[in-house]
């Protein structure tokens, strides 16, 4: 039989793990991104809590004392690799109290992905303009609601493509976690290719839907950067003495008052 | 009473002292042009009455209570003394129309609706009421620092701060921008303006302060300081800016 036999053999006989390893996958990569980029806002919007002598003395000492716990979250699950975090964590702690693997990966893929999205929302925070803020301090903003309404959706707009990275990573990363018995799409596709000894096939389909998988992420996101961006025109609307002769630029919903 | 009084400010960044011993006092109505050479200190002066930077020593007072002394919180002191930039600084995710409504809806507790009519009444002023649905990124500067004073107006503040607000703007773009602060001027609008428009603070303002390297060199009427200068200085600056 040849190579591309194989293949169709393969798919038509296994298509089932195939499909339900790149079900694991997804769940993981999917929950793991939104939930680490989550985690990561969270942490890049107390680190970047200003501190200066103007802030009362308590309230510096407690963002002061987070900050540090947090930049050793950073660093210590960015400095070791995810397959021993997932060893560590799902069999001293999470295997023991019976919590299930699934789940157990998701936790600790979301504390994973945290700790780079953290560095990612901090960079972006710290790039938006200056003047930003300045503008939003001139006219009594607080610092938590300039970064809500008007820092954070710029940051995160720019870091769209980072968090795009991510997510891809995530994809491909959460193969390592078969470790701890999660039949994804890796673990899966070596199961097809063992019965009948043909690994490259069923590893050439695995990356092909990987692919697969990767580049709809990808193309989506654009799409999605596409929205926050908003259309490139707006309605100029006639003034208030003039209202009917509003005057149409493009585009449809025109919200005039 | 004035409203603003600033009281021997100074202000040191690392060990350059970049004001000595400001004191001035503003009252309510008053168009007060600020003036002075490139590093003379007339940003800083301004920042530090919006309290963007905090003086080194010597207080500034809102209608005679220090804002230093925790009486009044500084974002609400913020609201009555806004602060219009060179740079404009509009929100660039916002649409004109949220740009105007967010201080009020976030800072003074105006509903929705309300805020937003606020708004167009503000933006109509400037001329920019057919814009509210345009984003920052879609105007020109002048329309932009149009949007930024209804920004300010938006707040009702009792003192608007301009830092050069036509600094930034090609040259047939200036006019638009400071017909509109006259239009302020004359509703007895307080305004503290740093300007190099020297024509505005000749004919609009009611007194002119000339600073110079730190210290508040001269202040006095336009009058005197355009025609008959009391300091050699402010002689110096002024045939050097107006030839
Ligand atoms: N944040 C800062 N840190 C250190 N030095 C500063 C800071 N801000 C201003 N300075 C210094 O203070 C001095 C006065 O600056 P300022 O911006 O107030 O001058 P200015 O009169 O507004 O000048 P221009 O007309 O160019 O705007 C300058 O020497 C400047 O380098
Ligand atoms: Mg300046």
């Amino acid at each position: 039989m040849g190579f591309f036999d194989w293949i169709i053999k393969l798919l038509s006989e296994y298509w089932m793990l195939f499909l339900e390893g790149s079900g694991y996958t997804l769940a993981m990569a999917i929950s793991g991104t939104i939930i680490g980029f989550l985690i990561g806002l969270i942490v890049a919007i107390i680190k970047t809590t200003p501190t200066d002598p103007s802030v009362n003395p308590i309230k510096r000492a407690v963002v002061r004392f987070v900050g540090w716990i947090l930049t050793v979250y950073v660093e210590v699950i960015r400095g070791t690799p995810m397959m021993v975090q997932a060893l560590i964590i799902h069999y001293s702690l999470f295997a023991r109290i019976g919590i299930h693997p699934l789940l157990s990966a998701i936790i600790i893929i979301s504390v994973n992905t945290g700790a780079y999205m953290a560095e990612i929302v901090r960079g972006g925070i710290i790039s938006v303009d200056k003047g930003q803020f300045e503008g939003a301090e001139a006219i009594g903003l607080r610092h938590f609601q300039t970064m809500f309404s008007v820092v954070l959706p710029q940051a995160v707009r720019n870091i769209m493509p980072s968090i795009g990275n991510e997510f891809v990573v995530n994809i491909k990363d959460s193969s390592v976690l078969s470790v701890i018995s999660i039949t994804e799409l890796m673990f899966m596709s070596k199961s097809a290719g063992g019965t009948y000894v043909q690994f490259v096939p069923a590893y050439v389909i695995c990356a092909a839907i990987y692919f697969i998988m990767t580049f709809t992420v990808t193309r989506l996101l654009r799409l999605v950067e596409k929205r926050m961006d908003g259309s490139d025109s707006y309605v100029i609307c006639g003034s208030q003495s003039d209202y009917h002769s509003m005057i149409k630029v493009k585009g449809g919903d025109d919200g005039c008052r | 009473m004035s409203v603003i009084e600033v009281s021997h400010l100074r202000k040191v960044f690392g060990d350059n002292e970049v004001l000595h011993d400001i004191s001035f006092s503003v009252n309510e109505g008053d168009v007060i042009s600020i003036i002075g050479s490139s590093g003379s200190g007339k940003s800083t002066m301004l920042r530090c009455i919006n309290y963007l930077e905090k003086p080194t020593s010597g207080q500034i007072l809102f209608h005679g209570r220090d804002i230093a002394s925790g009486d009044i919180r500084i974002p609400d002191y913020r609201a009555k003394v806004t602060m219009v930039f060179q740079s404009f600084n509009l929100f660039n995710n916002l649409t004109v129309l949220d740009n105007c409504t967010l201080g009020m809806r976030k800072v003074l507790g105006i509903s929705r609706h309300q805020a937003e009519e606020a708004a167009v009444s503000h933006l109509a002023t400037v001329g920019m009421d057919a814009y509210i649905k345009a984003k920052p990124r879609q105007l020109s500067g002048g329309q932009k620092q149009r949007v930024a004073i209804a920004r300010a107006l938006c707040m009702k503040p009792e003192v608007i701060l301009f830092d050069e607000p036509t600094s930034a703007l090609d040259p047939e773009m200036v006019g638009e921008v400071l017909n509109v602060m006259k239009l302020l001027a004359s509703g007895g609008l307080t305004m503290i303006v740093v300007t190099h428009e020297m024509a505005f603070a000749r004919d609009v303002s009611k007194r002119v302060i000339f600073m110079d390297k730190g210290v508040i060199e001269e202040d006095n009427t336009p009058d005197v300081i355009f025609n008959n200068p009391e300091k050699q200085r402010t002689r110096e600056f002024l045939s050097r800016v107006l030839e």
